[in-house]
């Protein structure tokens, strides 16, 4: 039954009216990893993690959490799966305690048991102090740590974060990137669906990137970044008008056609032999007499991958 | 497997325990939110008591009953009526309030039985407002109201609670409906005319022949009418069908309304999954 896989989909369909949510969605998630579903907002991520959590059914396809069919052992799924949602499926009138202890009653722990995990969930997501303070009086890191121990009652064999960081301020998602760490390390399996292309790649070990509900690339970060040309080199010139110098400059050594922003005056283009491109590059810019501000080789990041494997930007970049 | 089957835990403990289990549960939360928020039940109490005070004393004098006796007799099995039928509103708030913070989707994502989120919000209702007429009757017999006791007054606390049984799914299927908090707030302005055209605070056969009739047939004015003859105040007459008939059809307006609500609400529950 087990094939190293935790999460399998195949061909998961599904329309809401005209819009087709998922279309022909496939997924495989290797037990013990974090692995990221990355794409802009409207892509299908959230429809394929309510799937994947029983939450909704596929008009068409398949899928198996745990080794388990989704549509037909849903209650088995189940006991099995942790789901933190974009917002925090928590009760905010309950304190801290409460909810974990009335979730716990809920997982069929019975009271005694559901009110010691309470406690060991409350230490561990360092809440001991604000057990019993209404959830209401919460900040929202605190709140979403909650919601992950809520998901952890059971130490369940996969849990689903579904854009688990959104709205948080950098401390609070240092703290939910923290207590996911901890999760893997124990043994869970993590499907991270989020936005933040920084969040992918600080955490996810594989990224399936999705888009108009279809899977269009699976590797590793650094397999994606290499899918579309490994190295750049990037330099920034002092005035728009010498931004044609620099083009020539640079396509002698580059791979691919350079690329010019005007407005950033910057110039980039993929290169292979690394140091001699700079140098060369470095050399015929200095000799020719142009003033540049900056020059260097540059990693591509998520960003560039997205861009180059759907045709848009994220969500959040094109708002910039 | 349908959204509604319940679920069995890791024992082998039944299904039926563990439905039970669940439902005592999800009424144990909505029982501790009152616990944890007891202004809540004072605003829920707040308007009932307010318009007792108001029709009371300060209309009071001016209101005539058909058939003779004091209107304050009168007019408090109506309150008890009109606390009951604002019931649907804190329903559809709790509802809509679980469902659009995710709550009802962690208990969905969860072994538990679904049908007892549902469930369970209804026995919380009625236990809630068990507490609510306990309360709007101690206010009425301090202010000088005095029914027959006996198997009367039972049954017409039966049959106050069968109307707020029936009205808890409306109150589901509302608060599934509705697509936020601030929208289940409006639903006041909707309850608030249908309860005053109705038996609870006047009269039908004072009012204009067409509203008397439609207030008349008003399915919580079967209920006040039934309340008041059972509680042996003064009930008002009225000579049409449905008056004359308050105590059947006391017993078949909500029977008719949960018929209506009771599938519309599971309905629109189950395609949660759709």
């Amino acid at each position: 039954m087990n094939d190293g896989y935790a999460v399998r989909a195949e061909g998961l369909e599904k329309r809401y009216g005209e819009k087709r949510a998922l279309d022909g969605f496939d997924l495989a998630v290797r037990g013990g990893t974090v692995h990221g579903l990355l794409g802009p907002n409207g892509a299908g991520k959230t429809t394929a993690v309510r799937i994947l959590s029983t939450l909704v059914r596929p008009a068409g396809g398949r899928a198996t959490v745990a080794g388990l069919d989704v549509a037909r052992q849903a209650r088995e799924v189940r006991a099995r799966i942790g789901l933190t949602g974009q917002y925090a499926a928590v009760d905010e009138v309950l304190t801290g305690r409460q909810n974990l202890e009335m979730f716990g009653r809920l997982f069929h722990l019975g009271g005694k048991r559901a009110r010691e995990r309470a406690v060991e969930l409350l230490e561990q997501f360092d809440l001991t102090d604000a057990g019993d303070k209404g959830v209401d009086g919460y900040s929202g890191g605190m709140r979403r740590r909650l919601d992950l121990a809520a998901s952890m009652i059971l130490a369940p064999a996969v849990l689903f974060l579904d854009e688990p960081t959104t709205g948080l301020d950098p401390r609070s998602r240092g703290e939910v990137w923290e207590s996911v760490r901890a999760l893997v390390a124990d043994g869970t399996t993590v499907l991270l669906t989020t936005q933040y292309l920084e969040e992918a790649d600080k955490l996810a070990s594989r990224i399936t990137v999705i888009d108009q509900g279809r899977a269009i690339a699976d590797d590793t970060p650094d397999g994606l970044k290499n899918l579309i040309g490994g190295d750049r080199i990037e330099v920034v010139v002092a005035e728009r008008s010498e931004i044609p110098r620099v083009v020539k400059a640079v396509a002698r050594v580059a791979d691919g056609e350079p690329e010019a922003d005007e407005t950033e005056l910057r110039v980039h283009a993929p290169v292979t032999d690394r140091v001699a491109a700079l140098t060369d590059v470095a050399r015929t810019l200095q000799d020719e007499g142009v003033r540049v501000e900056d020059i260097g080789l540059r990693r591509p990041s998520l960003d560039d991958v997205f861009l180059r494997l759907t045709g848009h930007r994220t969500e959040k970049e094109a708002a910039a | 497997m349908s959204a509604l089957d319940p679920t069995t835990g890791p024992d082998g403990r039944g299904r039926l325990y563990w439905l039970l289990a669940d439902v005592a549960n999800i009424v144990r939360r909505g029982l501790t939110h009152y616990q944890r928020q007891p202004v809540n039940i004072a605003w829920q109490l707040g308007f009932p008591i307010l318009s007792v005070l108001l029709y009371g004393y300060v209309f009071g004098s001016a209101m005539t009953v058909p058939g003779g006796g004091d209107y304050k007799d009168f007019l408090m099995p109506g309150m008890f009526v009109m606390t009951m039928a604002f019931g649907f509103i804190n329903t559809a708030t709790v509802v809509v309030h679980d469902s659009t913070k995710g709550v009802i989707d962690r208990f969905r994502s969860m072994p538990m039985a679904s049908s007892a989120v549902v469930a369970g919000r209804g026995v919380t209702d009625l236990l809630v407002s068990c507490a609510e007429l306990g309360i709007m009757m101690l206010t009425a017999l301090a202010m000088g109201w005095r029914p027959d006791g006996g198997w009367g007054f039972l049954a017409a606390f039966g049959l106050l609670l069968w109307l707020r049984f029936a009205l808890i799914w409306i109150g589901v299927w509302l608060g599934l409906l509705v697509p936020n908090p601030e929208a289940a707030g409006g639903l006041f302005a909707v309850a608030f005319p249908l309860t005053m055209i109705s038996s609870i605070f006047v009269a039908p056969q004072l009012m204009p022949d067409w509203l008397g009739w439609v207030a008349a047939w008003n399915p919580i004015s079967s209920t006040a009418a039934a309340a008041r003859d059972l509680f042996g105040t003064p009930a008002g007459g009225g000579d049409s069908w449905v008056e004359q008939h308050a105590l059947l059809m006391a017993g078949v307006w909500p029977a008719v309304l949960t018929v209506i609500f009771l599938p519309l609400a599971v309905r629109r529950f189950q395609r949660l999954s759709r």
